[in-house]
């Protein structure tokens, strides 16, 4: 149906862009009319990395704060003895898991930005050179 | 309420209306286009609609529903906080950025982007607008249970003339502000909360010395339950199934919150994905320090105020952070605790009005009825026309649900946003074959199932706190119908795809693969 074509001359003007200036002859993966081509995008080696990177850390991250909140949820339903443990004063266990429980997700949502900013939307970017609106 | 002054409070929250309808006024004067009524054309940062996310989340059932319950219940109380907060990752992670980039409007751009456009649309509209209304009136209904507290109304007549003052007042902001007045009074709402209850927790630890843990001992010497309160099973201890439907409303919680409409429709409001990204980083530290200060708060309402003196005082628990108020800071502060609690319900409200007519005026009207051929301008009649209707309907359901027990149609809500939502969202993201009768089978199996099993749940028949306590029809046992329904709606999803012929169409797939995780063709950026 599409596939990849040379991109029109004027948009091969360097823009700013190192790579773009060192190997301007990237071609777009746009349809005859320069809309972009979905699929010939996806399976391109740039999208597929950025696949790669958002499942690397959405998804053990997903599972694992999605166990940790369960356990802890578990653990006060069934285990009421363990979590009444006093550590601290009259402060138990429970208390101390749960505000932990605040504490992982701002750490985690801290870490998800971070990674986000410096992993994804630089690969993001990369995709995005890919079509006509990202080359604009 | 003992003590309490009516003129103050109803003054503190006269200014706040007359404040917030002005800067509604403001914003609002050029919602001409259907981008600026539903999305206040895209044009919020990244903090702002982060603490106007905030603002839409936080009703009155949190504030004063989660420091009551903590003040009663101690530990158990707190176990909602947790799963509020946590949510928000799912938010994060998996929702907000994909959305955004996805849709432009509503959750029926997302789930109708590489289905047939007709029946998946009216399937999300309907969620919606089931979702919303059931919230709304909880909030409503809120309404009358607070002025009972803190205007002294008492009678039934005179509670049912404020929910429709509320009712009028939240149809206002969103008729004449759209999604950009709306935004401003949650953030205006949502700086007001987080500033009054972060005050109330710094003057509470300084009065105790900074210890949380001298607080927690003053508070389990005058609660009924002694030093239990600190410690888990006040409230869900006790039988299998008690735990059992303990861990269906905590995953209810976890896994409702992202699904929730008004807070889906929120991530339009900004430009692209890194915004919407942004805000929910915003939203996760507000909701952490105010959860945070209302396990405080909890807590020191039972050490100062006492169980027995909040479970007497005309709003039960929900009076605890009030009384605690009135206690630390006199006829004034309870005046200020009294209208913020107040603004609360109303910008939930409208949030939800908004989102309800939206839906129906972007889904129903311009795309169901006019097959997506609808005139901007009459789109947004129509929306405006929804939100009337809407807000009738609140007001004539808070009504007559006033003095019903609220808690458990908030937790429905979760409850079929977790169930009809969420597994549409993600099996069309993450699942290539999934396609427009899986879309339906998971809509309609998650919402049918869920509202059955709350119907045949204690919380409707057969125990004291039921809506119908003389009845008995209970035979789903447990209150939360989650544990269930989020499952079978994911069931559903995956059996109407694999019974059914139609094919999921690649090259839509593929668009919408590329599209939300890097926004190409969107137009956004």
């Amino acid at each position: 149906m599409t596939k990849a074509i040379l991109p029109p001359s004027e948009s091969r003007r360097p823009r700013g862009f190192a790579t773009f200036d060192e190997d301007p002859g990237v071609p777009l993966l746009v349809d005859e009319s320069g809309r972009p081509d979905f699929v010939a995008l996806r399976n391109s080696e740039d999208f597929r990395e950025l696949r790669r990177r958002v499942t690397r850390f959405v998804l053990p991250a997903t599972f694992g704060f999605l166990a940790w909140y369960l356990g802890y949820v578990a653990l006060s339903a069934y285990v009421p003895e363990f979590m009444a443990t006093e550590v601290y004063g009259v402060i138990n266990i429970g208390i101390v898991f749960g505000v932990l429980q605040f504490v992982s997700t701002i750490a985690l949502t801290l870490a998800y930005a971070r990674y986000a900013r410096r992993k994804l939307d630089p690969q993001v970017d990369a995709v995005r050179a890919l079509t006509k609106e990202g080359r604009a | 309420m003992t003590g309490g002054n009516t003129a103050i409070n109803v003054g503190v929250f006269a200014v706040f209306v007359l404040i917030t309808l002005w800067v509604v006024y403001r914003a609002g004067s050029r919602n001409t286009t259907a981008s600026d009524y539903y999305a206040a054309g895209s044009s919020f940062t990244g903090p702002q609609n982060g603490i106007a996310l905030s603002g839409d989340f936080l009703s009155a059932a949190s504030f004063l529903g989660i420091s009551g319950s903590i003040a009663v219940n101690g530990y158990d109380g707190f176990l909602y906080s947790i799963g509020w907060v946590v949510s928000w990752l799912m938010g994060l992670m998996i929702i907000a950025e994909r959305l955004r980039n996805t849709g432009r409007f509503t959750l029926g751009d997302v789930l109708a982007f590489r289905m047939r456009q007709r029946p998946v649309r009216a399937a999300a509209a309907n969620v919606t607008l089931v979702i919303s209304l059931f919230y709304m009136i909880a909030q409503m209904a809120g309404a009358g249970a607070l002025m009972a507290l803190l205007l002294d109304v008492h009678t039934k007549a005179g509670q049912a003339v404020v929910i429709a003052v509320v009712g009028i007042v939240m149809v206002l902001y969103v008729l004449v502000g759209g999604m950009k007045g709306t935004t401003w009074v949650q953030i205006i709402k949502a700086v007001l909360l987080i500033l009054c209850v972060t005050l109330m927790t710094v003057f509470l630890l300084g009065k105790f010395g900074f210890s949380l843990s001298s607080i927690m001992e003053t508070a389990s010497r005058n609660s009924p339950l002694g030093p239990q309160v600190l410690e888990p099973g006040a409230r869900y201890g006790g039988t299998p199934l008690a735990r059992l439907d303990f861990i269906s409303l905590a995953l209810a919680l976890v896994l409702g919150t992202a699904s929730l409409p008004h807070v889906l429709m929120r991530f339009y409001t900004v430009p692209n994905a890194r915004e919407a990204r942004r805000s929910v980083v915003w939203a996760t530290w507000m909701m952490a320090i105010f959860y945070l200060c209302t396990l405080v708060i909890g807590f020191g309402s039972l050490a100062l105020v006492g169980a027995d003196t909040i479970k007497k005082a005309p709003g039960g628990e929900n009076s605890a952070a009030p009384l605690l108020a009135f206690e630390i800071g006199g006829a004034v502060l309870l005046g200020i605790v009294a209208a913020v609690a107040f603004a609360t319900i109303l910008a939930v409200v409208a949030g939800l009005t908004l989102t309800a007519s939206a839906s129906f005026a972007h889904d129903v009207y311009a795309n169901v009825i006019k097959r997506g051929h609808a005139e901007p301008r009459q789109e947004v009649r129509v929306a405006r026309l929804t939100a009337v209707v809407v807000g009738l309907l609140a007001i004539v359901g808070g009504i007559a649900a006033n003095g019903q027990n609220v808690a458990f149609l908030v937790a429905l809500a979760f409850a079929l946003a977790a169930s009809a939502n969420l597994s549409t969202i993600i099996y069309s993201m993450f699942w290539k074959r999934f396609n427009t009768n899986g879309t339906l089978w998971a809509i309609y199996g998650g919402l049918v199932s869920c509202v059955v099993l709350i119907a045949f749940s204690p919380a409707v028949s057969g125990t004291k706190t039921s809506i119908f306590p003389e009845v008995d029809f209970a035979f789903f046992p447990l209150g939360n119908p989650g544990l269930v329904s989020i499952p079978f709606s994911f069931l559903c999803g995956f059996l109407g795809t694999v019974l059914s012929r139609e094919k999921a169409d690649p090259a839509k797939q593929a668009e919408m693969e590329v599209r939300a995780l890097t926004g190409i063709g969107s137009g956004l950026r």
